[in-house]
């Protein structure tokens, strides 16, 4: 049993990602509505399916993927996006909008209390102070972003998400109109009249005034749509490889007063409403069928990256692969308790499968965006996540003491949670800014940076554990302190080489593109500190400066450089580089350095109250017992 | 005498110093980080990097700690001493002494680089023609002779002459340049015509603007504090009279504000222009603006790419060619390069490329291709050093 052990956990592991992330989605009900969520639409310049818009969507205005309505449904994302755009009095009472600032909450005259888990709140709530909201928005947004008030930050962010609801609301349908097929088609029958009067109203001749009237009114909901939303769900009609020839609803509906026709695709997505609304899913389904019979004609190589988007968004492979770096943490701390070969070997293979998805991931994201792993801040959490895990990997396969897959399970956790909570405001496959736009050097100078991000904070962590079995376990002998050592000192060097040709590539890209091969600017600032940090622990450890524990407190302290250089230079808003801002952000880094001051000053507690050590200084019998070789040093 | 040597040259060949050194550095790099926010990157550049002390402003608190050259200055010796004292090769070793040898090269480079570089903007709209760049932070006081159509002949005083109170003579000036009042930095606000308040522009330097001549008459300078910010740029103002032979020709207000164009005026029968301006270098080429492309991703506001078509000529003939510059790839081109550095948010045919010289700049290429490669060979001799250690090692460790 012991010994199928490693087979069974690595058999249920690869059960776990079949049946999370490679299980095709399913229709929760007669409508086809995965057909709809893989239908394109460009946004923030890039085509993308519907469903990518559900969810990066979710997660900006409320932090999560699920919703729950006051009946106690739980619609998936495509749902819910379908209601915002076409049954806008049904969303408008989900409790979509997150606020956790009370002042902000007081501007609603809002409680705690009213919201869902005490802070999720629904549109109808927060509908009577938009006047304030709006007021108190404007006020803000003279304040520059780095200096406003926590409160002022609150009314940005709530603001911006209204924004951005609006725009959904009046992607595909005017939300105004409870039967807009039908507006649609009447308007069809009438455009070609209703615009002759509207002429003749204007030149002063006889005209029919209803007709005009009703020309006017239809009008206005389309300069509504156009007006309100950017979502670009229109393609162009003739064959166009023009991304700028996709079109607003809006825009191409006001077209028809032009070419006398309404646009096809408005009619389908107009027709897809009415049968969503009206619940008649043989309706909504046969439109699906035809109107994405006809975007194949076109798009048809497009259409398949976009099905293979929604797919990728349905796998959710990273957090699948969060879940398996979690379990493969606690397997391998048990490991050094009771069984270290069976629950080591068990925890290597759950890293290993839980690094294979994140690997497949990070590749589908490559592919999709056709660029090199890291493009922006969240793809670098992967990425760092990604490299370490690997290290991590070959680490166990040398040592097999367990001690490379805890530090894998850490990692790739953390570095997928702070991924997750990068992912909070918005799309994630963002388009390049022509400054970056370069994938030689994306995929030279920060691949490699981020890997010697990625080791260096490995190091670290190695080193942390090093101090906190040593301290409060007796489990931290001399064969494995010995090798947590050699371990840090070769991921150290291994870091140095990284972080060094990562941090001069990156001059080299500078003198390319800017015309200096250093700036002194906050990020090469802070990719110098980490190289000259593993410089001063190399040379400090030749030099005979530190010993062991010397060497796992400057690791350690080479946490903080990554912290800074990653995180905390991207908070002083300054500089060409800054591609991320984030604010609360800050609170955090400023307590993970802290907390690992803290563990370099329990580093110095003297080696007596090492309770790994204490008992080895104390009973020379232990000792004694492990140079016997008494088993594999555990 | 002889102790005392030998105790110098332990201490500069020690790793400790090495390592103490490092330590120094990465407060400094640190410091430097931070106090950007506030004094931006130029001025940090200049107080932090190209320093031997460097005073960190940190609250009330003023902290000094050694500088760029110190500290860089300090591990070249310590660099060199230890490697001619101690240098022996070794294979073991060759990768080390590689990477010692490429980082004296990087130091070196970036002293120079610091020493020699030069950067200037040139702002061209479509299909004008410049001869010259412009500096980002200096500038110049500008007299010109106009008279000749054919040429003109130009007498430059740099900003930091302008002292108030001074007086500047130059051989070629028929007139004395005396520098009444100077801000480095200031906003420029339109008073309004001549009106019953300011009778005649004679009577000026007792009521509003101190100019008598020249568009100064109708406008006043206020000073401003002098920003750090990058994407802000001083103005300064100043006002100088001219004094010929036979007294004052009276006081001009000059301003580097984009508003102003250099003012004419007559003396003893010849032309002359006066203008405060960022001080040019003139290049033995012009560049002009073909065509600056600038495209969005569809539906948004960020920017996908940048590109100046530019043609090239020499007086002489012998270069007149059309290149493109963009993101990425730039112009190089008689010791000089040429990038694209921005554009102008208002209007869609202005092209802003940056002009830089350094002579080094083929120096970090170098030191970073040996510090790579002796960094690797390390790295591997280290790795194949570990391989075959551990599997010696593994058939004692069942």
């Amino acid at each position: 049993m012991k010994k199928l052990l490693p087979w069974l956990v690595l058999l249920m592991a690869v059960g776990y990602v079949v049946s999370k992330s490679l299980r095709a989605p399913k229709n929760p009900a007669a409508f086809d509505v995965v057909g709809f969520s893989r239908l394109p639409v460009l946004v923030n310049g890039r085509l993308k399916p519907l469903d990518t818009v559900a969810r990066s969507s979710l997660l900006q205005l409320q932090g999560r993927q699920s919703v729950e309505t006051p009946d106690g449904r739980k619609p998936t994302p495509i749902e819910w996006l379908l209601d915002t755009c076409y049954r806008a009095d049904l969303a408008d009472t989900y409790k979509t909008f997150e606020i956790v600032n009370p002042d902000l909450l007081a501007v609603f005259d809002l409680k705690v209390e009213d919201g869902l888990d005490n802070k999720r709140f629904a549109y109808n709530q927060l509908f009577k102070s938009f006047a304030e909201l709006d007021r108190q928005a404007k006020l803000a947004n003279q304040v520059e972003s780095a200096v406003r008030t926590p409160f002022q930050s609150a009314v940005v962010q709530l603001y911006g998400n209204l924004v951005h609801y609006q725009r959904l609301r009046h992607a595909l349908a005017s939300p105004d109109r409870p039967d807009f097929l039908g507006d649609l088609l009447k308007f069809q029958e009438q455009v070609k009249d209703g615009v002759a009067a509207v002429r003749a109203k204007q030149a002063g001749q006889p005209h029919d005034e209803a007709a005009a009237a009703a020309m006017t009114q239809i009008g206005e909901r389309f300069v509504d749509m156009a007006n309100l939303s950017n979502f670009l769900v229109i393609p162009p009609e003739a064959v166009e490889t023009d991304p700028n020839a996709w079109k607003p609803a809006g825009a191409a509906l006001l077209d028809t007063f032009r070419s006398g026709r309404v646009n096809a695709a408005a009619l389908a997505y107009a027709g897809l409403g009415h049968a969503w609304r009206n619940g008649k899913p043989e309706q909504f389904n046969k439109l699906i069928e035809l109107f994405r019979a006809d975007l194949e004609k076109q798009f048809a190589e497009r259409l398949k990256k976009c099905d293979a988007e929604a797919r990728f968004n349905a796998a959710q492979p990273f957090y699948t692969s969060m879940t398996l770096y979690a379990l493969a943490f606690f397997i391998a701390v048990f490991s050094w308790l009771v069984w270290p070969d069976t629950l080591g070997r068990s925890a290597f293979w759950l890293v290993a499968v839980a690094w294979i998805v994140a690997t497949a991931g990070i590749a589908m994201r490559m592919w999709l965006e056709g660029r090199p792993p890291v493009t922006n801040l969240y793809s670098s959490a992967l990425f760092v996540g990604w490299g370490s895990v690997g290290l991590c990997l070959i680490l166990e396969y040398f040592y097999k003491n367990a001690i490379g897959s805890v530090a894998a399970g850490v990692i790739g956790f953390a570095t997928l949670l702070i991924a997750h909570h990068l992912s909070l405001t918005g799309d994630t496959l963002e388009m390049m800014r022509a400054v970056l736009d370069s994938n030689f050097w994306l995929a030279t100078h920060v691949v490699v940076v981020a890997a010697g991000y990625a080791a260096t904070a490995l190091a670290g962590f190695l080193a942390l554990i090093y101090i906190v079995r040593g301290i409060f376990t007796t489990t931290l002998d001399k064969v494995t302190a010995d090798s947590l050592a050699r371990m840090v000192y070769g991921i150290v060097c291994f870091a140095t080489l990284f972080s060094f040709v990562g941090t001069i590539l990156g001059g080299i890209w500078a003198d390319q593109s800017w015309g200096r091969f250093w700036g002194w600017d906050p990020k090469e600032n802070g990719a110098l500190i980490i190289v000259i940090w593993n410089a001063i622990i190399l040379h400090a450890r030749w030099g005979g400066m530190i010993k062991q524990r010397g060497l796992m407190c400057l690791a350690v302290g080479g946490n903080i450089a990554v912290g800074w250089s990653w995180f905390g230079t991207n908070m002083l808003g300054v500089g060409l580089h800054s591609y991320g801002f984030t604010d609360a952000a800050f609170v955090a880094l400023i307590s993970f350095g802290i907390s690992q001051v803290a563990v370099i000053a329990l580093a110095n507690l003297p080696l007596s109250k090492w309770r790994s050590f204490s008992r080895n200084l104390s009973a020379p019998l232990a000792l004694h017992k492990e140079n016997l070789g008494s088993t594999s040093g555990r | 005498m002889n102790d005392a040597f030998r105790q110098i040259r332990d201490f500069f060949v020690s790793l400790k110093l090495t390592v103490v050194l490092l330590v120094f550095g990465l407060v400094l790099v640190f410091a430097g980080t931070l106090a950007q926010v506030n004094l931006g990157i130029w001025a940090i550049q200049e107080k932090f990097f190209r320093s031997f002390i460097a005073l960190w402003q940190v609250g009330p608190l003023t902290i000094p700690l050694p500088g760029g050259y110190l500290v860089g200055g300090l591990l070249l010796i310590n660099l060199l001493s230890a490697h001619l004292y101690r240098f022996k090769f070794t294979w073991g070793k060759s990768g080390v002494q590689l990477t010692h040898i490429g980082l004296i090269l990087l130091l070196v480079g970036e002293l120079l680089s610091g020493l020699w570089q030069e950067d200037y903007s040139m702002r061209l709209v479509q299909n004008e023609t410049k001869n010259f760049s412009e500096s980002y932070r200096d500038n110049e006081l500008a007299l010109v002779d106009t008279t000749d159509p054919k040429f003109d002949e130009i007498v430059v005083i740099p900003e930091p002459n302008l002292i108030p109170g001074q007086t500047i003579q130059h051989p070629k000036l028929p007139f004395r340049i005396v520098t009444k009042t100077y801000y480095p930095n200031s906003a420029l606000s339109s008073s309004g015509p001549a009106d019953a308040n300011h009778p005649a522009p004679a009577a000026g330097g007792e009521s509003g603007s101190p100019a008598t001549k020249g568009v100064g008459t109708r406008i006043t300078a206020a000073p401003q504090p002098i920003t750090y910010k990058q994407d802000e740029r001083n103005i300064p103002t100043a006002f100088v009279e001219l004094i010929g032979a036979e007294g004052s020709l009276g006081t001009w207000l000059v301003s580097t504000h984009p508003a102003m164009t250099p003012q004419a005026f007559e003396h003893a029968g010849r032309k002359w222009t006066i203008a405060l301006r960022s001080t040019r270098a003139y290049k033995p080429f012009a560049l002009t603006l073909l065509k600056f492309s600038h495209d969005r991703y569809a539906g948004t506001e960020i920017p996908k790419n940048f590109s100046s078509r530019i043609r090239l000529t020499t007086p002489d003939g012998t270069d007149n060619r059309e290149v493109l510059i963009y993101m990425n790839n730039p112009l190089r081109y008689a010791g000089l390069t040429f990038y694209q550095a921005s554009f102008d948010p208002n209007d869609d045919k202005v092209t802003i490329l940056q002009v830089v010289k350094n002579p080094s700049w083929l120096i970090p290429y170098v030191a970073c291709g040996l510090m790579t490669f002796g960094l690797t060979v390390q790295f591997c001799i280290h790795l194949f050093a570990f391989v075959g250690k551990r599997r010696n090692a593994r058939p004692s460790h069942p």
